[in-house]
């Protein structure tokens, strides 16, 4: 066996997709109609948010740190386009996806500066955060959602749309996927947003502005919960104030079940995306198994708490098999 | 000399003098209960009416409840988001037993046994799986616990148990204006504080906290202290469940959503660190008041939920930051002297 395959099966990622298939065989043995184009599809089209989203909370939660609000500040961007395409303000689809991204970057940077600048613990200050823009999307909207008449039809038309058989919303999911892997890899941020999460003192002594890589990094989180806003609206077709309510959680559960330490400076987005894809089945094909609706947060769960845990296990033997060949 | 080292060392037991003093944590937050106890008093006149008072005063002292065990997690850098769906667990079971065996009594007990063994099952994993993250491992339980719930409930609602006189009264019973709730309240508040503060256990706790790997090494017994608070976190969910059960006499699946983030919020304006071997109980004491009374001076004043939602949150923000703003610019003014 090759070094490069045997490092493959060694991996986290590796279990995590044995884990992913063999709950896959699973659903397909209870419900035949699982594994099928449109279901798949109807499953990536209907979590093409959540799993985006996982990459901006995977560069997070690498630099130590953690965003809870960004379910708010996906509902808040969101609603701020959906209120302009009402008032006529915006006129384009593009406009609009503009407009949300923006709204997501301001808000990630209010989150990054106050946890820079103002050395607020991450967590306190996007929960901080996450009930100021969770107001916010009420008070700007006065408590009513903007329904489908009020959306732009060509906004609406490119989130239902799809090109070469793959949904739009896919497209972006897939162009972010692809940046984001590129850049953690292969270029100097990715390198220094690793480095100041698996080691602060070192990554300062060595030269890194650690302030500006996590501003970089809240903000690039905002930004992905911006375009996710947009997303929304349009997949939904109409602007709620409790939109995305939770949201958070199923997102950090993602990163976590895909390998990724909440301690920083551990993660990939092979692992992630396992992850994603694991809560997006979870959530959408439990109930194609017949199983009774009430019991689907319950298994839900269950599935979290056994897949994390299962992981821990596998890295256990790992690590205990690695150390036994260096013996030898 | 020593002495003056000890001191420093010892964080959470700071100068007596009366400039410091002054200057601690709980001294401004205590300003920021009176602002908003003048500020409501103001507003409305029907705020100081001690009747209406301690009727609200009850009503959040529900979920205070939960921010008392949530100072423990906090305090060893543990988080526990699973208050919420145990609360709601609980007070199922309470209300199933209920109406299956017509003894209150014997719901109260499940609530406090079932409260009590989800919170252990929360601290077994994470004593079995030392390298997961409390907050993950609360995360599934939170998901799996309300679940369950769910599971029992369906879309239904569990009640009746107001009929009760006795169990109605935990919650309506006073002494003149005060209710026996506040007292008990006040009572465990109390012990509570005094276990953080003064026994052995806290100072494992604070140890913990401070520094996992060297409470090991000194010989704390580190899993089994993570236990306990755990499991206590659950008993005290029960016990929350059983005064929600007795206030509206009515559980549904809903129960209980948001108390984990409101607790949270309560600890950290009370000064709580979430990165534990910080805080003080009376600084959450204090807080949990002033938020209780915020959101009931707002009520008052007809300003609605969404709004005190945003001003929560931005008190939040600010206070936090100002707390370490004051910090930095005292290390600032003490390296100068030096």
């Amino acid at each position: 066996m090759s070094v490069g395959l045997r490092k493959i099966l060694r991996s986290r990622e590796f279990s995590l997709f044995l884990v992913l298939v063999v709950l896959c065989i699973v659903i397909q043995s209870r419900n035949p109609q699982f594994l099928t184009a449109t279901v798949i599809d109807s499953i990536l089209r209907n979590y093409s948010y959540t799993i985006l989203m996982a990459t901006g909370m995977l560069m997070v939660l690498l630099v130590g740190g953690i965003d809870i609000s960004v379910g708010s500040t996906l509902a808040l961007s969101g609603m701020t386009s959906a209120l302009l395409m009402r008032h006529g303000v915006i006129e384009s689809a593009f406009l609009a996806y503009m407009v949300s991204l923006g709204v997501g970057i301001l808000c990630g940077l209010m989150v990054g500066l106050v946890i820079t600048k103002g050395k607020v613990l991450p967590i306190i200050a996007s929960l901080g955060f996450m009930y100021v823009f969770r107001g916010m999307t009420f008070f700007i909207s006065g408590g009513q959602w903007v329904g489908m008449q009020h959306l732009l039809p060509e906004f609406r038309a490119f989130s239902q749309g799809a090109a070469l058989g793959i949904s739009n919303l896919l497209w972006i999911t897939i162009v972010v996927y692809i940046l984001v892997f590129i850049m953690l890899g292969w270029t100097r941020t990715g390198r220094q947003i690793y480095a100041v999460g698996s080691n602060p003192e070192a990554a300062m002594v060595s030269g890194i502005r650690s302030d500006n890589i996590k501003l970089f990094v809240y903000a690039f989180n905002g930004a992905l919960a911006g375009i996710s806003g947009a997303m929304f609206v349009g997949f939904y077709a109409s602007a709620q104030n409790n939109s995305a309510m939770g949201l958070e959680l199923d997102i950090i559960a993602a990163c976590v079940i895909g390998g990724v330490s909440l301690k920083g400076g551990q993660g990939t987005i092979p692992g992630v995306l396992l992850g994603a894809l694991m809560i997006a089945v979870i959530n959408r094909s439990l109930s194609l198994t017949g199983i009774d609706p009430f019991w689907q947060q319950a298994l839900k769960g269950a599935v979290i708490l056994i897949a994390v845990t299962t992981n821990i296990l596998v890295q256990r033997r790992a690590t205990r098999l690695s150390l036994a060949r260096r013996e030898i | 000399m020593t002495g003056q080292r000890q001191k420093r060392v010892i964080e959470h037991n700071p100068p007596r003098d009366f400039k410091s003093r002054f200057m601690r944590w709980e001294f401004l937050l205590l300003a920021l209960f009176f602002g908003v106890v003048i500020m409501n008093a103001n507003m409305s006149p029907n705020f100081l009416v001690a009747h209406h008072l301690f009727t609200n005063i009850n009503t959040f002292l529900v979920r205070g409840l939960v921010a008392l065990t949530m100072t423990y997690c906090l305090l060893m850098g543990e988080i526990d988001l699973s208050v919420g769906s145990i609360v709601v667990f609980a007070a199922t079971t309470l209300g199933i037993v209920f109406n299956a065996t017509g003894s209150v009594f014997l719901g109260m007990v499940t609530a406090l046994v079932v409260g009590g063994l989800c919170g252990a099952f929360n601290g077994l994993i994470l004593i079995k799986f030392k390298e997961l993250h409390s907050m993950i491992v609360t995360l599934g339980t939170m998901i799996l616990f309300r679940g369950l719930a769910e599971r029992i409930l369906g879309a239904e609602a569990t009640g009746g148990m107001r009929s009760v006189t006795w169990f109605a009264n935990l919650f309506d019973a006073r002494i003149g204006p005060v209710p026996y709730f506040f007292i008990f309240f006040c009572a465990l508040a109390a012990a509570f504080a005094f276990v953080m503060h003064r026994t052995t256990f806290g100072r494992h706790m604070f140890a913990i906290g401070a520094n996992r790997t060297a409470a090991e090494y000194a010989g704390i017994n580190v899993s089994k202290t993570r236990l306990k608070v755990f499991a206590l976190s659950g008993l005290i969910c029960g016990v929350s469940a059983i005064m929600f059960a007795s206030w509206t006499g009515s559980i549904r699946s809903n129960v209980g959503e948001g108390y984990e983030i409101e607790a949270i919020a309560m600890c950290v304006l009370g000064g709580m660190s979430t990165a534990g071997g910080k805080g003080s109980l009376p600084g959450v004491l204090i807080a949990i008041f002033t938020v209780g009374l915020l959101q009931f001076g707002m009520s008052l004043m007809n300003v609605n939920p969404q709004t005190v939602r945003i001003i929560i949150g931005a008190l939040l923000i600010i206070v936090v930051t100002m707390q370490n703003i004051r910090r930095i610019i005292g290390k600032k003014i003490t390296q100068v002297k030096a």
